[in-house]
């Protein structure tokens, strides 16, 4: 049992304002990601829960305690570092048995843990071994082991799977899910990896120069984003942005810019109505857009000058030139292009996003 | 890198590399030629005839047994080891310290004194002897080891500090950050994980300080006054030379096995002394 | 987990001492203090009373009243004193050239893969382990006037006829001098600079060989920058060292022949210690402050400079 909450929490290093004012409930057994640029403040955030850093102004509580006075040692948290931390002159049973030393645990129940927790992550014959003499992988798992053993009631990760080749970390990622859902403990998680946080948060927190832009589950992020910047963090390969203008055509609104002319559809135009005239960023995510047919309708197809193709096997990315504006379009891997082909390209007008032009926000 | 033939190998590379260690090492050999040598082929003119000076078939003991039967060259070695390693115990203690405290922990004007102790190590020993002198007379510490474990560590604390702030920021500071969150405090992370893995740091202040201190001379030869308390550099150089008469024999035989603790300790040690020597001249 | 929750509890029990060390102020000063201390007692403290004794007439036995600059003024008119002066600059500047140009050799000779190589480098720094002392007599007994073994060789080689007072003219033994404290410094030259040497990667030359640089333009233009820094430090370091130096002096030629090859410390030993003028001794040690503080500045600042670039 234990939910994390921080309020109003900010944290400044001399001049530099790194963390704003945030404010998040982080719930029991839930698995919290906190997702970034680097430089966004998500490191010093997890620092701050940690006791590594000190706090500026707000507030941490864990459970019911406010813990900004309480040092690391007493906040009954465990952490996994990006380059592990295993401590090099202790074997790994060492290094899994030092924390419970310093709390000056029984020595059989010490050896139980140990055990228990090696036998979770396979790595029960490196007990004896120096970190040394460990592979990426097994570091990895030895520093999960170690939090493990703690039985804590946070757990922090800072950026755990960076250090691992492409394959690892997938497969890295896949077991991390997996143990927490065996060991329901509160965990905090930070990553760089807008994949990551996808497939691994119950909820992500999307963070940039220090603010927080959105949190929600993974899907609310994906489709509804908050703002310009969170549409273009979120999904891979990037959404398509192209500067626009509102204008009325009939009596419906109409996205328009050099070479494009998208009708809106729906809600959408409603929103759109009240900003009729002003410029605004048209968002629209590179699986939304096809090879334009008889079905679509022409106010939401345009013209495509495609300038490199990338063949993937399991898809076509198109990289084109739409008027003035540079967009992707990910399309059937059994599609024939070309380089310098002109294509005719329609979208799916429920999946169309609008921010902004000024506060990036989402319309 | 590129070499070219061997009769350029041997021209750029061999024969001056061969010169460079007979040179830096001949003295050496000479040390144990002399003390091996009986005084009878010792004081021959450097143009006597049939004069035979690398090498001797005749060697003898008298010089060594002169030593520890007619001075106290015994008690001296065990002066200048008590000394030795008194101070560099009571240097590393605190260089370790000081150097941990310097290098990862934010405190107001840390800047200021790790520059301070960087001076501190750069001030030589032969610009305070004798205010320390007189100082060492004051605090009735004259002629006792105790005038010499307690100034040696002023040139070996700033050295310890200075080489053990380098070994210290190499360490990630990650690994204090684990321990502190696994439930240990400030000082027992430090204690149970940092200085542990500083232990070759330690190892490379500690051998760098031993010989430094072996091979101290100025204070010794100020601060200390009767026999009984020389170290062995001030012992050899006091004691085996009357007025104008040089005792080349055991002079020699005293300048060899006092070189030996250090060289000893130095061959156990090689990589440890380099790794500390060029970590020394890091700025 | 409530094992846990109870052992959190007890570990708040430290005491509030304990509790202190956890702020790194706190903490930090706590490290420092021995430190401070013992460098306050037997540094700083030495200094200023180094200050106050070159300011009045102390002697041994006579405590002394201030008397203001009159030591100084006294060693300025020394003409002993100017001899030290020069010999300190003389013998500092060649043996600092010819350490740096050995040292360098050796450290390139040594930086290649070859057989016995860490046997060899193990061996060279013999000169700086041993005791100086003890090595200098070594050399002492090498130039000694009548049995030198140095004179012997030239002798036997057809080189001389008759034999070299290599310590009985005050030219020769200044030379002697320096010639013992290049064989000394030579070792700590080459292995910091092989140091140096070994951080800058090979792919440099290769890249400068492709480029159509000679060995010796490759050394220029690539090796010698590159090596600037550490060079600087380990020139410091030495420049300082051979500066003060005292031991070298004190068992070759205790300052003669007629005090010809003083340095700052000899000459300070001499009458300070030897004739007991505590207060003039303090002087001329003193005297070598501004000196060490030039070269520490100039070179700080330099290295600096270097750093940033």
């Amino acid at each position: 049992m234990a939910e994390v909450s921080l309020h109003k929490l900010n944290k400044k290093f001399d001049t530099t304002h790194v963390v704003k004012d945030v404010d998040l409930k982080i719930r029991d057994k839930e698995f919290m990601v906190f997702v970034g640029p680097s430089g966004c403040g998500k490191t010093t955030t997890l620092r701050m829960i940690a006791g590594l850093e000190a706090i500026t102004s707000g507030e941490i509580r864990i459970d019911d305690t406010v813990v900004n006075e309480i040092p690391p040692m007493d906040r009954d948290i465990a952490m996994v570092f990006q380059n592990y931390a295993l401590y090099p002159h202790m074997s790994v049973a060492g290094n899994m048995a030092f924390g419970l030393k310093m709390r000056k645990f029984e020595k059989a129940e010490i050896e139980k843990r140990i055990n228990n927790a090696a036998s979770i992550l396979g790595i029960e014959g490196l007990l004896q071994r120096k970190p040394r003499q460990l592979s990426g992988g097994q570091r990895q798992r030895v520093a999960l082991g170690r939090a493990i053993v703690r039985d804590p009631k946070v757990f922090l990760f800072d950026e755990p799977l960076s250090n691992l080749d492409a394959k690892l970390r997938v497969q890295m990622r896949v077991e991390l899910k997996k143990l927490h859902e065996r060991l329901a403990v509160t965990s905090v998680y930070v990553t760089h990896d807008q994949v990551e946080a996808m497939t691994l948060g119950d909820r992500v927190v999307v963070m940039k120069d220090g603010w927080v832009q959105q949190v929600g589950e993974p899907l609310e992020l994906y489709n509804t984003p908050a703002n310009r910047f969170v549409a273009g963090f979120i999904g891979s390969p990037a959404m398509n942005f192209a500067d626009v203008t509102l204008v009325e055509n009939g009596g419906s609104p109409v996205a328009e810019a050099p070479g494009l002319r998208i009708g809106l559809p729906g809600e959408l135009a409603t929103r759109a109505r009240a900003k009729t005239g002003r410029k605004a960023t048209l968002g629209i995510r590179p699986e939304d857009i096809h090879i334009a047919t008889a079905a679509d309708a022409p106010e939401h197809c345009f013209d495509a000058d495609v300038e490199v193709v990338e063949q993937l096997g399991s898809e076509i990315l198109l990289d084109m030139r739409v008027g003035a504006a540079l967009m992707v379009a990910s399309v059937e891997p059994t599609l024939r292009v070309r380089a310098h082909d002109k294509l005719k390209l329609a979208l799916k007008p429920g999946r169309l996003h609008l921010f902004d032009a000024e506060t990036e926000a989402a319309i | 890198m590129i070499e070219g033939a061997l009769w350029r190998r041997w021209i750029f590379y061999n024969i001056p590399l061969i010169l460079f260690v007979f040179v830096l090492l001949f003295p050496f050999y000479w040390m144990i030629v002399t003390t091996f040598r009986p005084d009878g082929e010792l004081y021959r003119p450097w143009n006597a005839v049939n004069y035979m000076p690398f090498w001797t078939n005749n060697p003898t003991l008298e010089h060594i047994l002169y030593l520890f039967e007619e001075t106290r060259f015994a008690r001296w070695m065990f002066n200048t080891m008590f000394i030795a390693l008194v101070s560099t115990v009571i240097s590393l203690f605190c260089g370790v310290l000081a150097g941990y405290a310097l290098a990862r922990l934010n405190f107001p004007y840390a800047g200021g004194l790790g520059t301070a102790i960087f001076i501190t190590y750069l001030v030589p020993q032969t610009l305070l002897f004798i205010p320390l002198a007189e100082i060492i007379r004051n605090f009735r510490l004259g002629d006792s080891p105790w005038a010499l474990i307690l100034t040696y560590p002023t040139f070996l604390i700033p050295f310890c500090t200075w080489l053990m702030m380098g070994y210290f920021k190499a360490i990630p500071k990650e690994l204090e950050e684990c321990a502190r969150i696994d439930g240990a405090s400030r000082w027992k992370a430090m204690v149970y994980i940092i200085i542990p893995v500083a232990v070759p740091g330690i190892l490379s202040s500690g051998i760098i300080a031993f010989t430094l201190s072996w091979n101290e001379f100025i204070y010794a030869l100020v601060f200390l006054s009767s026999p009984e308390q020389k170290t062995v550099p001030v012992g050899v150089t006091s004691e085996l030379i009357r007025g104008d008469v040089f005792f080349w024999g055991p002079l020699m035989a005293g300048a060899l096995l006092g070189s030996i603790p250090v060289a000893i300790v130095y061959s156990f040690f090689v990589e440890h002394y380099v790794s500390g020597l060029t970590g020394s001249v890091k700025g | 987990m409530a094992v846990t929750a109870l052992s959190a509890a007890e570990s708040k029990r430290l005491s509030p001492r304990l509790r202190k060390l956890e702020d790194e102020r706190w903490l930090a000063l706590a490290l420092l203090t021995p430190t401070a201390v013992l460098l306050g007692l037997f540094i700083a403290y030495p200094f200023f009373e180094g200050v106050l004794l070159s300011l009045s007439n102390a002697r041994v036995g006579h405590p002394g009243e201030f008397v203001g600059l009159k030591n100084f003024y006294k060693i300025w008119n020394d003409s002993i004193f100017h001899t030290t002066v020069w010999n300190t600059f003389w013998y500092t500047g060649v043996t600092t050239v010819f350490k740096l140009a050995l040292g360098l050799w050796l450290a390139i000779l040594l930086n290649r893969h070859f057989r016995g190589k860490a046997i060899i480098r193990a061996f060279i720094l013999l000169p700086f382990i041993i005791p100086t002392v003890l090595s200098t007599f070594a050399w002492k007994w090498m130039f000694d006037p009548t049995f030198s073994v140095i004179n012997w060789t030239l002798f036997q080689l057809g080189l001389i006829t008759t034999r070299i007072n290599w310590l009985g003219d005050p030219d020769l033994a200044m030379t002697s001098i320096i010639v013992i404290n290049i064989w000394r410094g030579v070792p700590f030259f080459a292995i910091t600079l092989l140091a140096g040497l070994q951080t800058i990667s090979p792919e440099l030359h290769e890249a400068a060989a492709i480029d159509g640089a000679r060995p010796w333009q490759r050394f220029w233009h690539v090796t010698w920058p590159l090596l600037m820094p550490v060079t600087l430090v380990v020139v410091l370091f030495s420049v300082i060292q051979t500066f003060a130096d005292f031991q070298l002096v004190y068992v070759m030629t205790g300052g003669g022949p007629a005090n010809a090859t003083h340095l700052f410390a000899t000459y300070a030993y001499q009458l300070g210690i030897g004739t007991g003028l505590l207060s003039e001794g303090a002087a001329i040690s003193l005297a070598m402050f501004p000196f060490l503080f030039v070269i520490v500045v100039v070179q700080l600042l330099y290295i600096r400079r270097v750093e940033t670039r």
